[in-house]
């Protein structure tokens, strides 16, 4: 303080002024306060005299009479009083008085209690955009759309979808119970105040036009007790509601206020976005799943004298369907003969499955006339010539598996400018079968040259795609797999069955790939028993590729399995 | 672990099971298991006890040498059909939800998961099984088109925990709680609480319980996940391939065998090398040395009974720690590994 007294300056800044001001003007000093000022005799608690302030804040006070009110204590106070909030202090003021000094904080508090209010609503919002975006499944929405509700807006909440085929599925939450959800009819929609209107999309009545007393029965559980307030709300989607929602709060004193209705409409706002956006991608997922259906790996058939083995892996982790394909025809009636067929159209992704299918589609159509695996290859590629599509090309192997005497399995293959198969012999070395041939929908005229090997029982026969030996990776991370060690890792599966076998091979490059990107690989293995067959059909079929399955035929599987 | 006292497996059921499943009979195998099933072993126990209790062993009979890789995988194929068959010929109505169950990517290990499966499914659960090694993206797809109560994570080996971690914080962002199961989360899943797992169960029967009687969990706002992985962990996975290449560059002058590899050696020199580098880089992901020297142990042990010293495993950690000298987690990791296996 010192340093900052200027040179020169003489005189202390702060001084007292030695001059007692008159009783009169302490007085209008006291008056002038805007806090409310009390002064007491301590002895009895009889008010001496309270400021103007004081008179507005406690008008019972009388000069004169005991001190009453919420001025109590010997320190301070906080209460309410005459609609006020009052904070008052209590200071001695000499042996025989004291004071009390009154603030009103009525309006500091009320700004308080509304900035909290605002803060737990951005909080609310926040948090039901956070939750509302993550899940892009219909029902989810639904429920997390009612328990938001129930945490935040209401007692109780139900979400109602729109009309579908006559029916509304909903879900509702209410204290004490688990979720439930149902359906109900169109026609019992009427019955509950403003449903209608809100599922067609109309704004949303004032909550104190709607009569609670007129909400049927059966919309709230009966432990709710009687509905004191009732909300109902659209859901906005894109064009058309995405719903509605029916807010309940219990007890006969409940009430909606205008913020309260601000902040649902606000928060039904979210929820329709994300609902809608929900529906929209079920209703994709639900035509691409149809669309794919046919151009996904077939179950694998089990047919007598020979098993069979597969695995498919599409290059693009979300996809599951790609340029590789295999395909397994069983024998027509009254044949003998299963033919298999194991391809790569160029290019990867849903262009080239779509060229897949088509090939797919010839294969099966020539099957039916019944010519033999080199034929098809040129009938092949003189549709896929003529089909007039940009150029794309295939290169495929087919077969055409025989069972012979002795639990022998001859088969008949024929390579358009695919890599050949291998063949993995009963004493544990590896063959290459001497097939080879032209690419399928390139030149005019394709020269193919098949070729027959026998299976002995235990041995196995691999068609595979170049994914598998091109897969890059290894301790270098950029080495191919390779033929060699394809071979190496074939002979390896020696005793294993054929959905074993392919099973390791996958394994063995996926762990070589280590995680690294890769093309679509499918392997295809035909191996002769070396006992007789399973009784256990398609029940335990192993899919290489199980997860590929679960959601294309979970439902499917499931309900023949329940029903 | 409880098995009813007029209904038990005995000694004899799991001594055969064991036999036809080695011999790759499936037919015999699902016969057994069916016959149990119609004398009034409940199916769970053929599960648990029969095909999980053979499991365990030909694991110990594969690292103890005495079954080879094929034998050890057609076993596990056939313990795989008939846990189908047993599935097959017992029928429970879907009453309590619906829950996905998936390995993680890279996690080939899918029998257990499987198994987990056909317990939930004898529960009430409806079970979407994804299989071994469910890439994550297929995962959260998977998520957004059947909204499932809970997702089952299944990781066996903890090189795959980094994995995991993603594949976890993925479901729980797309709002899906997650109870996570299997070995590779550690004694008492002590990593699945770090990785942000909402439960981890021990075993089948424990993630049954759970799952029904504790579900779902608490939703906890604001969880934004544990970050892990250090600017060791990134060094380690960044230069893997160089680790190995040097390594194995260095080989042949600490020993002298490898100058006569064939490529078969080469190939498992170096995956047994990426190995080492995996669970390096695994302990330091989630910080704990006990993955590292639990693995060296174990291998010490297969090699063993493979009759290859240990010096080999000595040799194969020195390579890489010559090159990880930079590096001090890592180094002490490497080197309490060394200390288990010295005798």
């Amino acid at each position: 303080m010192t340093a900052l007294t200027p040179a020169g300056a003489g005189e202390p800044l702060t001084r007292t002024i030695p001059v007692a001001p008159a009783p009169a003007l302490l007085r209008a000093a006291m008056e002038a306060a805007t806090e409310a000022m009390v002064i007491c005799a301590a002895d009895g608690d009889i008010v001496v005299l309270a400021n103007a302030e004081a008179q507005r804040l406690l008008p019972a006070l009388r000069p004169g009479a005991p001190v009453a009110g919420p001025l109590t204590g010997d320190a301070s106070f906080r209460a309410e009083h005459e609609g006020r909030r009052l904070y008052g202090v209590r200071r001695p003021l000499d042996d025989d008085h004291y004071a009390w000094f009154v603030g009103d904080h009525t309006e500091a508090e009320e700004r308080a209690a509304s900035l909290e209010l605002e803060r737990s609503r951005t909080a609310f919002l926040a948090e039901a955009g956070r939750r509302l975006s993550a899940s892009l499944h219909v029902r989810r929405c639904t429920r997390t759309t009612a328990e938001l509700a129930v945490a935040h807006l209401a007692d109780a909440a139900i979400v109602v979808l729109p009309v579908n085929g006559g029916q509304c599925s909903w879900i509702r939450l209410s204290p004490g119970h688990a979720p439930e959800e149902g359906t109900l009819a169109e026609r019992k929609l009427a019955e509950v105040p403003g449903l209608v209107e809100a599922l067609d999309g109309f704004p949303p009545i004032p909550s104190q036009w709607l009569d609670p007393a007129l909400a049927p029965g059966w919309l709230f559980p009966a432990d709710l007790g009687p509905v004191g307030a009732l909300l109902v709300i659209p859901l906005p989607g894109n064009a058309e509601p995405a719903g509605a929602l029916i807010l309940a709060r219990g007890g006969n004193q409940a009430a909606f206020t205008a913020e309260d209705e601000m902040l649902a409409r606000i928060f039904a706002a979210r929820a329709g976005a994300a609902l809608s956006a929900a529906v929209l991608y079920q209703e994709q997922v639900a035509t691409t799943t149809v669309l794919q259906a046919d151009l996904l790996p077939p179950e694998l058939p089990q047919p007598d004298g020979f098993e069979l083995g597969a695995s498919y892996q599409a290059a693009r982790d979300s996809l599951r369907i790609g340029g590789d394909f295999y395909d397994v025809l069983g024998p027509p009636t009254g044949g003998s003969d299963t033919v298999i067929a194991l391809g790569d159209v160029c290019g990867t992704g849903p262009e080239a499955a779509v060229l897949t299918g088509k090939v797919r589609q010839t294969l099966r159509a020539l099957r039916l006339v019944g010519v033999a695996p080199e034929d098809m290859l040129r009938v092949l590629n003189q549709a896929l010539l003529q089909s007039g599509r940009r150029q794309r090309f295939v290169t495929l192997v087919i077969g055409s598996v025989q069972r012979v005497e002795h639990g022998r399995v001859r088969l008949r293959l024929a390579s358009g400018g695919h890599p050949p198969p291998l063949v993995l012999r009963a004493d544990g070395t590896v063959d290459e079968v001497p097939t080879k041939g032209t690419l399928i929908g390139v030149l005019p005229q394709t020269v193919v040259t098949p070729a027959t090997v026998e299976l002995a029982p235990g041995e196995l026969c691999l068609l595979y795609s170049d994914g598998l030996t091109e897969a890059r990776g290894g301790p270098s991370g950029d080495e191919q797999f390779g033929e060699e060690r394809l071979r190496r890792q074939l002979a390896g599966c020696h005793g294993m069955p054929a959905a074993v076998a392919v099973e390791r091979l996958r394994q063995l490059v996926s762990d070589w790939v280590h995680g690294g990107p890769r093309d679509d690989i499918a392997m295809l293995a035909v191996r002769a028993h070396t006992r007789p067959p399973l009784s256990l059909r398609g029940g335990g079929a192993r899919n290489a590729s199980p997860y590929l399955v679960a959601a294309r035929r979970g439902d499917r599987r499931s309900s023949r399995a329940r029903s | 672990m409880t098995v009813s006292t007029d209904l038990r497996l005995t000694a004899a059921d799991l001594d055969r099971y064991l036999d036809l499943v080695g011999d790759g009979d499936e037919r015999e195998a699902v016969g057994l298991a069916m016959s149990l099933l119609d004398a009034g072993v409940p199916a769970q126990r053929i599960i648990v006890d029969l095909i999980g209790g053979t499991q365990a062993r030909v694991g110990e009979l594969w690292a103890s040498n005495e079954w080879g890789v094929a034998k050890e995988h057609s076993a596990t194929a056939v313990s795989e059909r008939v846990l189908a068959a047993v599935a097959a010929r017992t029928d429970v109505p879907a009453g309590r939800g619906r829950i996905t169950l998936a390995c993680v990517d890279g996690e080939w290990h899918g029998l257990p998961a499987r198994m987990l499966a056909e317990l939930l499914r004898l529960d009430g659960w409806r079970v979407d099984f994804l299989g071994a090694s469910v890439p994550g993206r297929h995962l959260i797809t998977h998520l957004h088109q059947t909204g499932p109560d809970a997702v089952a994570l299944s990781c066996m080996i903890p090189t795959r925990l980094p994995r995991a971690h993603a594949a976890i914080t993925a479901c729980r962002a797309a709002g899906v709680p997650v109870i996570a199961g299997g070995r590779g989360f550690g004694p008492h899943g002590r990593y699945a609480q770090l990785l942000g797992a909402d439960a981890w169960a021990a075993t089948g029967e424990e993630a049954v319980t759970r799952l029904a009687s504790d579900w779902p969990p608490e939703y906890v706002a604001d969880d934004p996940g544990t970050f892990l992985g250090d600017e060791e962990y990134t060094h380690l996975v960044r230069s893997r391939p160089q680790l190995i290449a040097t390594a194995m560059g260095r080989l042949p002058a600490v020993f002298p065998g490898a100058h006569h590899y064939d490529q078969a050696q080469i190939d498992a020199t170096a995956e047994d090398l990426g190995h080492v580098a995996d669970f390096l880089a695994a302990a330091l992901y989630v910080g704990d040395a006990e993955i590292f020297t639990g693995f060296v142990e174990w291998t010490a042990e297969v090699l063993r009974t493979r009759g290859v010293p240990v010096g080999a495993l000595r040799v194969g950690l020195r390579l890489i720690r010559d090159q990880l000298v930079d590096f001090p987690a890592a180094l002490r990791m490497i080197d309490e590994g060394v200390a288990a296996i010295a005798d």
